[in-house]
């Protein structure tokens, strides 16, 4: 950027030199950030760049080790989180902070309650709260439990609350994760209104599409240095991938010989409720077939039917010919059918446990006899896929919680290639990764396709969906609405189109 | 690295460091010259009398009545008579009968050319035997001869530390299933009432199999019952917690009382006697190394255990669903059957822990167990792992046992009153719970 711009405004937050060290780790190496009233700066980099650990220090979760924090020219200290409130500084973090039985009025004002011992002005609050959602731009029924409200309302319930305590200065991060394209536009929408109140927003994102539709500037951080600031404007799609991984990448989706045989998995009127209504597919041998939908239209439903977690209202599943009787997950798995969840931590990982405990429960029967584990073999055959799929761990005795977005999603992978299942159904497979480990799984994919796997491939990240697969089903509302059968050529607008639609596709 | 070795090592063995601790701490305390009259130290005695004395010297043998006299006066008797001496009298009982004994000698002139005692008898001669031969000149040339006094805490007796053992025992059996069922994030509170209703059916299988006059099978048969029966309820319990989907809390504080009233229903009320010293065995018995069975049983499950929890895929499959049961059902483990599992091997156990109590009573008694879930849950809690779930170790639990049954006996050999154990007891409770919660922060700190 040029100089003379920074020069002519005075910077609203400037974090300098700011290092971080924790046992074993440097986390941060003296790292600047500046941002200016009114913009929206972008901080990106690859998981354990630093930026949750920088984003920790300014809201007074961490204390850094070197550097200080200037807002508005002035040293502040921010160590603690009232602190970093007191400074004029709102977080919003991925897991909201609300509490679920209050309304959204005493959540909005929790905390800034007058006095210990007098009443709370509820009158005053009301019209306070009023006040707060103009300047957004949305009205939220005030008095509603926040636990009635949708994810995205929620949302603007912790932008609320942070503007209750006159931020000036809003940290976003992946406010996006949980929100449909829709309600993402609405974010958006609130961001612009924001700026325009000369707030300055840092928001964090993997979604490089979001990053060049709402920010100013980018600050990239890689392995916890300062790599460059440079404005959005000036940078293509490729340049900011180069800048946060450090080399180039060819494509963003990798290419691979496409050698679609006989169909393998089969899927006839599959019904749940209203969730899953009648849905009917196939997957053929070596073929990727994308499943894509707005949230809520049945996607993860429809994977979870299939792979037994749920118990389904009707229809058959058929493997190569053969009629399944899947009615627990590990039905499915022992009929060759496994599904990578769209959420690691909560149900595709076993945290507390290290690498190769995880890796192996899918597979312990291959490991054991008479119930007794051989550790050696468990350890060859995790070693090997360490190696395969380029996990970078230090330790196979690692604690699953102590890895990366990237390399979790690689141990769950591990976990079903050892098993060799022949329906391999990924739901958000990149969802939280950064574009290099993404990469990577992507080619994994590939790869299993090529064997001649079935792959069914749940994204809510069209181009992703569209790079990715041999066909796509668009679902919506419990239906597949529709099917693109040339991807590669199809637009996102395409693919919007079936997901808004409400008639199920004529079969 | 350095650091989280550090830390990785507090965390694994820092309730032995505990344990050490409370040791030291006891034997300090309980320092005291011993008097060592058993058959080691009469044996030694033994040696040095032939070695002093000529053959066919006369000696009499004399000890203060105690648990330990009979063994020590037997084996001098017979050992010295072994050794052609001749021990004219044995005596087992106080100071005055010792007088009489030396005084009848001395009346019936028999040249005393020794006198083996124990400590306290030794000291009584030494201040009499001046006395009494000055009217009597046969006892002059009597020599005394006592084992060698040193001091030695009394907690590190061998007797004391099998009694340790042998006192845990129940609580720690039991405990190795609360592990299991606390990994899964689970708890079980009908294991005290459980004791009570093995006992009471042990009992009155064993009287309506052989009456009066059972014998060796029908105990067996008794016991089996016993424990099986409370394999049953816990396999009921584990349905309950898993197909009626009731919190582990509620459904085994129900069984609790329902198992307890049965037991006082069954048994009218009163304890109810088994007709046969056999049934002990288990209970009193000494069968191997002079170690009790119970602290046999014990150590055996406590191994069995540890390979199953560290070894087993049945180990794996218990840590993760208690580390993350949706993850691993979706992993295909059979959730729903490990916590069956849990639940009946705990049930079992607390048979099994009733079927010990009978033994050690000879008696089906309703009113035992009372309390014992809190202690079995306290020593798993103390051996660290945590109520959250998935994390512990078996060995951990033992460690928790035994410090529990440290404090206990280091608390009764120093005199403390039973209320003051209670608030004690319950200090290290709290205190391990805070360390669990260190642990926890640690990690966090660690994690970044």
């Amino acid at each position: 950027m040029s100089k003379t711009d920074a020069a002519s405004k005075t910077p609203l937050l400037r974090m300098r030199g700011i290092s971080k060290s924790f046992p074993g780790v440097k986390a941060l190496k003296s790292v600047d950030l500046t941002l200016y009233e009114g913009e929206v700066l972008a901080l990106l980099g690859e998981n354990g760049a630093g930026k949750s650990t920088l984003i920790k220090i300014l809201g007074g979760a961490h204390v850094q080790d070197e550097g200080v924090i200037e807002i508005k020219n002035q040293i502040t200290n921010v160590s603690t989180p009232q602190a970093s409130q007191a400074s004029g500084i709102g977080i919003i973090y991925q897991e909201f902070n609300l509490i679920p039985f209050l309304s959204v009025r005493e959540n909005i004002f929790l905390g800034q309650e007058p006095s210990k011992t007098s009443l709370i002005p509820k009158k005053n609050e009301e019209i306070r709260a009023k006040k707060l959602f103009d300047r957004i731009g949305i009205n939220i029924p005030i008095n509603s439990a926040c636990n009635t409200l949708s994810v995205a309302h929620q949302q603007i319930v912790e932008i609320a609350k942070t503007l209750a305590q006159d931020a000036r200065i809003i940290v976003m991060d992946e406010p996006s994760a949980a929100l449909s394209p829709r309600e993402t536009e609405g974010l958006f929408q609130i961001i612009k209104e924001l700026k325009s109140q000369g707030i300055g927003i840092i928001y964090i994102s993997h979604r490089l599409d979001e990053i060049f539709k709402v920010s100013d500037r980018i600050t990239f951080l890689r392995d916890g240095e300062h790599i460059d600031t440079l404005k959005t404007k000036e940078l293509s799609r490729d340049d900011v991938i180069s800048l946060m991984v450090g080399r180039t990448l060819e494509n963003e989706f990798p290419r691979r010989r496409s050698n679609i045989g006989k169909p393998r998995l089969k899927v006839n009127n599959l019904s749940q409720g209203k969730k899953v209504q009648k849905v009917s597919f196939e997957v053929r041998s070596g073929e990727i077939v994308g499943l894509t939908g707005l949230v809520g239209a049945g996607r993860t439903e429809t994977a979870r039917l299939l792979f037994g977690a749920e118990a389904k209202d009707g229809g058959q599943i058929e493997l190569d010919g053969k009629l399944l009787d899947i009615k627990s997950p590990r039905d499915a798995i022992k009929q060759n059918i496994c599904l990578l969840t769209e959420d690691r931590k909560e149900q595709g990982l076993i945290l507390n446990q290290t690498i190769r405990e995880n890796f192996s429960l899918p597979n312990i029967f291959q490991f054991s006899t008479c119930f007794f584990i051989r550790k050696k073999d468990e350890s060859n055959a995790l070693s090997f896929y360490i190696d395969q799929i380029k996990m970078k761990i230090t330790s196979s005795e690692q604690k699953a919680s102590s890895l990366s977005g990237g390399n979790q999603q690689k141990v769950v992978l591990s976990k079903w290639l050892q098993r060799n299942s022949e329906v391999i159904i990924f739901d958000e497979p990149t969802r939280g990764i950064d574009v290099g480990a993404k990469y990577e799984i992507y080619q994994l994919i590939n790869q299993l396709a090529e064997k001649g796997k079935a792959i069914l491939m749940i994204s809510s990240e069209l181009p992703e969906i569209l790079g990715m697969s041999d066909r796509v089903l668009v679902m919506n509302e419990g239906h597949i609405t529709g099917e693109i059968s040339n991807p590669r050529e199809a637009t996102q607008q395409d693919v919007m189109i079936l997901a808004t639609k409400s008639k199920p596709m004529a079969t | 690295m350095k650091n989280f070795n550090y830390i990785q090592f507090l965390f694994d063995y820092g309730t032995l460091i505990v344990l050490a601790g409370l040791c030291c701490f006891f034997s300090y305390v309980t320092v005291e010259e011993q008097s060592t009259a058993n058959t080691t130290s009469a044996e030694k005695l033994v040696k040095k009398i032939t070695k002093d004395l000529p053959k066919n010297s006369n000696i009499i043998v004399l000890a203060r009545q105690s648990n330990e006299a009979v063994e020590f006066t037997e084996t001098l008797t017979s050992k010295l008579s072994q050794n052609k001496i001749k021990v004219y009298k044995t005596i087992v009982g106080q100071p005055a009968d010792a007088r009489k004994a030396i005084t009848e000698l001395g009346k019936n002139r028999i040249k005393l050319h020794g006198i083996a005692a124990d400590k306290h008898m030794a000291n009584f001669a030494k201040s009499n035997l001046e006395k009494l031969s000055a009217t009597y000149p046969d006892l002059k040339r009597a020599i005394i001869f006592q084992p060698e006094n040193f001091y030695w805490p009394n907690f590190l007796k061998r007797e004391n530390l099998l009694n340790v053992m042998k006192q845990i025992s129940v609580v720690a059996i039991i405990a190795i299933g609360m592990t299991m069922i606390i990994i899964t994030a689970g708890i079980d509170l009908s294991v005290g009432s459980l004791i009570a209703f093995s006992g009471v059916v042990t009992a009155l299988a064993i009287q309506s199999l052989g009456g009066n006059n059972p014998e060796i099978w029908h105990l067996w048969i008794g016991a089996l019952a016993g424990a099986i029966v409370c394999g049953l309820i816990g396999m009921f319990t584990g349905g309950l917690v898993t197909i009626f989907r009731i919190p582990a809390f509620i459904a085994t504080l129900g069984i609790m009382f329902i198992a307890k009233g049965l037991a006082f229903i069954f048994s009218d009320s009163a304890p109810v006697p088994i007709d046969n010293e056999a049934f002990g065995w288990l209970g009193r018995g000494r069968t191997f190394f002079g170690l009790p069975n119970s602290v046999i049983l014990m150590l055996g499950l406590f191994f069995t255990a540890h390979l199953l929890m560290t070894k087993t895929s049945i180990g794996r499959y218990i840590y993760a669903v208690g580390g993350n049961p949706e993850a691993a059902r979706l992993s295909g483990v059979p959730v729903k059957w490990v916590l069956v599992f849990v639940y009946t091997l705990t049930g079992l156990l607390a048979g099994l822990g009733g079927v010990m109590e009978a033994s050690l009573h000879i008696t089906g008694d309703p009113k035992s167990g009372d309390l014992v879930e809190l202690k079995v849950i306290a020593a798993v809690v103390v051996g660290g792992t945590s109520l959250a779930g998935g994390q512990g170790r078996i060995l951990g639990t033992l460690i928790g046992a035994f410090i529990i049954a440290v404090i206990n006996n280091g608390m009764n050999l120093t005199g403390v009153e039973s209320h003051m154990q209670k608030v004690i007891y319950g200090s290290v409770i709290l205190v391990a719970v805070l360390i669990d919660q260190l642990k926890i922060h640690l990690m966090k700190l660690k994690k970044y």
